[in-house]
């Protein structure tokens, strides 16, 4: 669904890129996970066009996305820090997305609204908001439209444990029919029962691409946490011995 | 795109600081024509008002607006709408309305006050202004994405175009004084909307004396009416030119 073919990006003399190829496929649940600053949210953003990478390229769905906006109309972004128009209210927010992204034939999802009951809280300004908050209504636009693609930027964080297991659980529900779905995270133990692959990020580097159930077997560890750590571990090693 | 248009607009409206310069404008426009007795000298008080602060506010309020709608550029910039769109409709939003402001605060008194061909060709002209430097806000903008650099340039190209431009073509012209400069000036006086709008208007009050130099030999090079024609099509090209350059720019911004 998603291709990725050697895609470099810099900003000016840092490199947060550096030949990354990526291929996605429908019904997988993807865990991009790697330390600050490894480049997993400006490879998302490149995937969203918000970023344009140096070179390289991305197809969705056999299309280049170079210059084209109607992909997105595929995909729900959740971003890391959601930033709104701090004078409309939450109501209004929802409203102008709706209004500027609804097609005749398509019916929203509002589950998430109704699991975090915005409504209650629709009269509030944006700037009036808690971060927590805000990530609500961040998840709850990224599956406003049930798009086949969900990325979600570290969704979890800053989030309630009861919103967090709300938003798990929607994620699940979502991966079961079939999505293509793009989690950062830093909480690994959240990724635990969500993911089916994991691509590690370092330094702007893809190191690896494995399917999780590998991971667990060539590592001998059940919890993912402890697998990257053995993987970092060993990573370290040969480092040294090198 | 119209959609866009709208939620800019209403944002704003809402916001109160065009409220306040419309009514700013007001006041000063009623009281400029109270205080003159001759309509001529009150026309004259207002193109100060066109000239400076008109191209002031909307140069710094649109930049500042610019900067503070980059979440509202995020957002929608990850819905499924084009790069150009967003830019031109959050361009029109602004300046349609800082016109309307214009219009209603500059527009009214001079409409029922004055109502004369000059006071509409000055209504236009200032209208024209707004949408040149509004224009100019949003290259501004997106050339720069550190808000006190982008504020600073708006305020720097208000202090230039307003203000230092005059005194460099005096510099010039007073340094090259031996040699004919008749053509030379033509082109100077289109390198700046401000100046272009001053002769706009002078040409049609006709006061030779108001007119300073390069009103003059503007009047002598073109005659009046090709003069008008030459000066308005000019500032269409200051209207369109910064806004091509800053959708040029913005299709590779990263954000």
């Amino acid at each position: 669904m998603i291709v990725a073919q050697s895609i470099n990006k810099s900003f000016g003399k840092l490199k947060v890129l550096r030949n990354i190829s990526l291929t996605c496929n429908k019904g997988e649940a993807i865990a991009l996970i790697g330390p600050n600053g490894s480049g997993k949210t400006t490879f998302i953003k490149c995937l969203l066009g918000l970023v344009l990478p140096d070179n390289g390229t991305i197809m969705f769905n056999n299309k280049n996305i170079m210059r084209q906006c109607q992909y997105r109309s595929a995909i729900g972004y959740m971003p890391q820090i959601g930033r709104y128009p701090e004078n409309m209210t939450m109501g209004q927010i929802f409203e102008m997305i709706i209004d500027l992204r609804k097609n005749e034939n398509q019916t929203t999802d509002k589950e998430l609204i109704e699991a975090f009951e915005l409504e209650k809280m629709f009269h509030k300004r944006m700037r009036t908001l808690s971060g927590g908050t805000r990530q609500k209504v961040s998840a709850s636009l990224a599956f406003l439209f049930n798009p086949q693609v969900l990325i979600l930027d570290e969704p979890t964080a800053g989030l309630d444990p009861v919103a967090t297991e709300i938003l798990k659980e929607k994620i699940r529900k979502e991966k079961q029919q079939g999505k293509l779905i793009l989690i950062t995270s830093h909480i690994l133990s959240d990724l635990d029962d969500l993911v089916s692959e994991i691509v590690y990020f370092n330094e702007g580097h893809l190191l690896f691409h494995k399917n999780i159930t590998l991971l667990r077997n060539e590592t001998g560890e059940e919890k993912l946490s402890r697998a990257i750590a053995y993987i970092m571990k060993s990573n370290l090693m040969q480092k040294t011995i090198n | 795109m119209f959609k866009i248009i709208k939620y800019v607009m209403v944002d704003i409206l809402r916001n109160k600081i065009v409220l306040a310069y419309t009514i700013f404008l007001l006041a000063i426009s009623f009281s400029i024509f109270n205080i003159e007795d001759s309509s001529s000298k009150g026309l004259l008080s207002m193109l100060n008002v066109v000239l400076i602060i008109v191209p002031l506010v909307s140069l710094i309020f649109s930049t500042i607006y610019m900067y503070n709608a980059v979440e509202f550029i995020e957002l929608l910039l990850s819905q499924p709408i084009q790069r150009k769109n967003l830019l031109l409709s959050i361009y029109t939003g602004i300046s349609l309305s800082m016109i309307i402001a214009f219009v209603i605060g500059a527009g009214i008194p001079l409409l029922l006050l004055e109502g004369s061909p000059t006071a509409i060709i000055m209504l236009l002209v200032g209208m024209l202004l707004t949408a040149i430097f509004v224009s100019l806000a949003v290259l501004g903008a997106v050339i720069t994405r550190d808000k006190a650099k982008g504020i600073g340039i708006a305020i720097m190209m208000w202090l230039y175009f307003a203000l230092l431009y005059d005194g460099l073509v005096l510099l010039i012209m007073f340094q090259f004084s031996d040699y004919p400069l008749e053509s030379a000036v033509v082109i100077f006086c289109s390198l700046n909307p401000v100046d272009l709008a001053r002769i706009l208007i002078l040409l049609k009050l006709d006061i030779a004396a108001m007119m300073g130099y390069t009103g003059a030999i503007f009047n002598q090079f073109f005659g009046n009416s090709t003069g008008i024609i030459y000066a308005f099509t000019t500032m269409l090209i200051w209207l369109i030119v910064p806004l091509l350059i800053a959708l040029r720019l913005f299709r590779k911004n990263d954000l």
